[in-house]
């Protein structure tokens, strides 16, 4: 029983981590329909972020807490950019999108590597967030709770911005029908750059977490970029609530089919389960319903 | 359908057709380069310098423990210059960077020996790197000096092995196991060469000496997500954890592993792949009181390794580490300047055959090359990491092993290839 608890908590754990970082793929993939390659080096730079500030503040407890705002900004500013200079260009060519990002997610990396040199680096969680807490023979550790909470802040900050601001509203009637939008007087190019703004800036919140459990590297955000995209792929492009479930659903069933077998014959399972879904359903758990005519 | 099985056939033909070619090309490359000169290898030591190449991952998951390993050779190679270099011939290191990829190990190997012309290559960290570098430096005769403990198993004509075979590091590692009384193992390595292999020379020694592997996990090479083989290795019932694991993967995983309430007290970690740079990097808070197997600490006793650490110190800056592969990569180059020095020449096939019995009085304490298997004779050890990050010594062989990468001398290992 211990066993089953203890690996639906890694489960989740996992499925916290991939949260974090398909989140803001949901919003520039999913209701953008760009494919960012570069959203992994995004969660780069949050994470170097989070190095930068632990090297000027000596307390990692306060380090962190500033990364987190630090980190969006810097990685969402990146992001608003990348969406100034290139994609806008290739709004009607979406395929394009991905070559260019890839290219410029090359870029960032050697960029990373001339500044913080070739080497890996590591940041030290505050002591708060080493240790772990025991509730009925379950071993929850700290850092990980820290993961699970703070995806879920985003989500709902997420939710209550596209349901409840104007922003919000814009976004939704752009990605809609942009048509329709801009004659109704909604400035679309600034809609498309502040929706790649909040993306990014979230990518830069996953490099934050990110610190709290492995190295700091120029390639890490590659690690996790396919993961990111099986998960929106997998929710259903375009829905938020989507991409929660399948992020925790993924997350458990890669631990517990690791608990069982092997590392890589759980990686195995879980994409031969993920190609069988979506011959099943190639449109994703969840799709949007729209009136555009595209 | 039959159309199908027509083509199908045609690929057949043309794929055993280029198969042919192929052997025939390469045949043609060996007896080419077996006339063109006696060593085959096309060195270039005609001027007053000559060239070294130095291949290490100094980018990518890897380069972690990499760069020390360079900053090692790089120190060495300045040392002997400063001392008049080797046969009145400066030393030229030429640097190139594996990236953690091994067909890049392969193809910048190439380079080296080809472009650069080098009289010899040290070099090289993962085993994939070197089985990948291996018939480059065979195909060309062209020497590498490896400077990394490693599974044993392997003998190449051009390669030499600087650090320590399997019943150098991994046998005493788990002598000292059972002798603590830590018979339960659970294995945790990186899922590639290095570790497959040595785990199961740890299986065939556990069957034959009263330990159980009660689990054995991998994870690849880079992951950084460790939750749920933390998880089981708590479960296992292990009294001990060995550790095969490479590179920043350590980092990740002994983070989860005090995360998850698990401690040196509680359920030890013996690792044959972190030594004091490493545990600088991942931070001792998450190590400390952790085992490890090595031929030479940092605090390892002696004149040559005081005179060691304070030069390496001075190149590198105050705060660096010295650990076991940057020791051997060090001494590497020092024996390969006694080899040619012994042969009078730069030629690989001579300074081959006058490799044996070549010593060098190294920071570890004597060394001893072995002709016979081009391994060297050296001190088991193991420590225990400090709270200084540090790694104190609690056990010693007491004298020089002889290597025996087949593992011949022991009756366990007959079944392992």
């Amino acid at each position: 029983m211990t066993v089953i608890l203890n690996q639906s908590f890694t489960g989740i754990s996992i499925g916290a981590v991939l949260l974090l970082i398909a989140l803001g793929l949901t919003l520039t993939f999913g209701q953008m329909g760009v494919i960012n390659m570069a959203h992994g080096e995004f969660i780069m730079a949050g994470a170097y972020t989070t190095y930068v500030l632990q090297k000027s503040v000596s307390s990692a407890g306060v380090s962190l807490l500033v990364a987190l705002p630090l980190a969006f900004l810097v990685a969402g500013a990146m992001g608003a950019l990348l969406e100034w200079l290139l994609i806008r260009r290739l709004y009607t060519r979406p395929l394009d999108t991905l070559l260019v990002t890839w290219g410029v997610s090359l870029m960032l990396q050697q960029l990373a590597r001339d500044i913080f040199g070739a080497p890996n680096v590591q940041t030290h969680a505050p002591d708060l967030l080493t240790g772990n807490i025991s509730v009925a023979g379950v071993t929850l550790a700290n850092n990980r709770l820290f993961i699970l909470v703070l995806a879920l802040l985003c989500v709902l900050a997420l939710t209550l911005i596209l349901r409840r601001t104007p922003l919000g509203r814009r976004v939704r009637a752009v990605v809609q029908n942009r048509d329709l939008a801009e004659v109704s007087g909604i400035a679309t190019e600034r809609v498309d750059r502040t929706t790649f703004f909040i993306g990014s800036g979230l990518a830069g919140v996953a490099g934050v977490a990110l610190t709290l459990v492995g190295p700091i590297g120029p390639t890490m955000g590659t690690n996790y970029i396919v993961d990111a995209f099986l998960v929106v792929v997998v929710g259903g492009i375009a829905q938020l609530k989507g991409s929660v479930i399948t992020a925790f659903a993924l997350g458990v069933l890669q631990s517990v089919l690791e608990y069982s077998t092997t590392v890589s014959v759980a990686k195995v399972i879980v994409l031969v389960a993920i190609v069988a879904f979506l011959q099943w359903r190639p449109q994703g758990l969840y799709t949007l319903r729209t009136r555009s005519l595209a | 359908m039959s159309g199908l099985s027509i083509s199908r056939r045609g690929l057949l033909t043309g794929v055993s057709a280029l198969g042919a070619s192929a052997a025939l090309s390469a045949c043609g490359a060996k007896t080419g380069s077996d006339t063109s000169s006696g060593s085959g290898a096309k060195a270039d030591t005609s001027g007053d310098t000559v060239k070294v190449g130095l291949l290490n991952s100094l980018s990518g998951t890897m380069a972690i423990s990499e760069v020390t390993v360079h900053n090692a050779l790089l120190l060495a190679v300045k040392e002997i210059n400063a001392a008049g270099g080797v046969l009145g011939k400066k030393l030229k290191p030429i640097s190139q960077d594996g990236a953690s990829d091994w067909p890049t190990f392969a193809e910048k190997a190439q380079t080296l020996i080809t472009d650069d012309k080098v009289v010899a290559t040290f070099g090289c960290w993962t085993s994939a790197s070197r089985k990948a570098v291996k018939p480059v430096f065979e195909r060309n005769k062209s020497l590498l000096f490896y400077p990394v403990q490693y599974e044993g198993l392997e003998q190449s004509p051009y390669i030499f092995y600087i650090g320590a075979t399997t019943n150098q590091q991994i046998v005493p590692a788990l002598d000292y196991l059972r002798k603590q009384g830590l018979t339960k193992l659970y294995l945790v390595g990186s899922d590639y060469v290095f570790p497959r292999t040595a785990n199961k020379e740890i299986r065939a020694y556990a069957k034959a000496n009263g330990m159980e592997v009660v689990g054995e996990d991998y994870a690849p090479l880079g992951s950084t997500e460790f939750s749920t083989i933390v998880n089981k290795v708590k479960d296992a019932g292990a009294d001990a954890v060995f550790n095969t694991l490479n590179g920043d993967s350590n980092v990740a995983f002994f983070k989860e592993y005090k995360s998850a309430g698990l401690t040196a007290k509680s359920l030890p970690v013996l690792s044959v792949s972190i030594a004091e740079e490493e545990v600088k990097s991942i931070g001792t808070q998450y190590l400390e009181g952790q085992l490890t197997a090595w031929n030479y600490y940092q605090t390892t006793p002696g004149a040559a390794n005081e005179k060691f650490v304070k030069a390496y110190q001075a190149a590198y800056g105050k705060d660096k580490p010295t650990s076991d592969p940057m020791e051997a990569a060090y001494i590497s180059v020092y024996l390969w300047k006694e080899m040619v020095e012994k042969a009078g020449s730069f030629d690989v096939a001579k300074v081959k055959a006058a490799s044996g019995g070549v010593t060098f009085d190294a920071p570890e304490g004597k060394v001893t090359v072995d002709g016979a298997t081009q391994h060297v004779y050296k001190t088991a050890r193991i420590g225990k990491i400090g709270s200084d990050g540090l790694i104190e010594e609690v056990w010693n062989s007491g004298k020089p092993i002889k290597p025996d990468p087949y593992l011949k001398g022991y009756s366990w290992a007959s079944g392992l290839s």
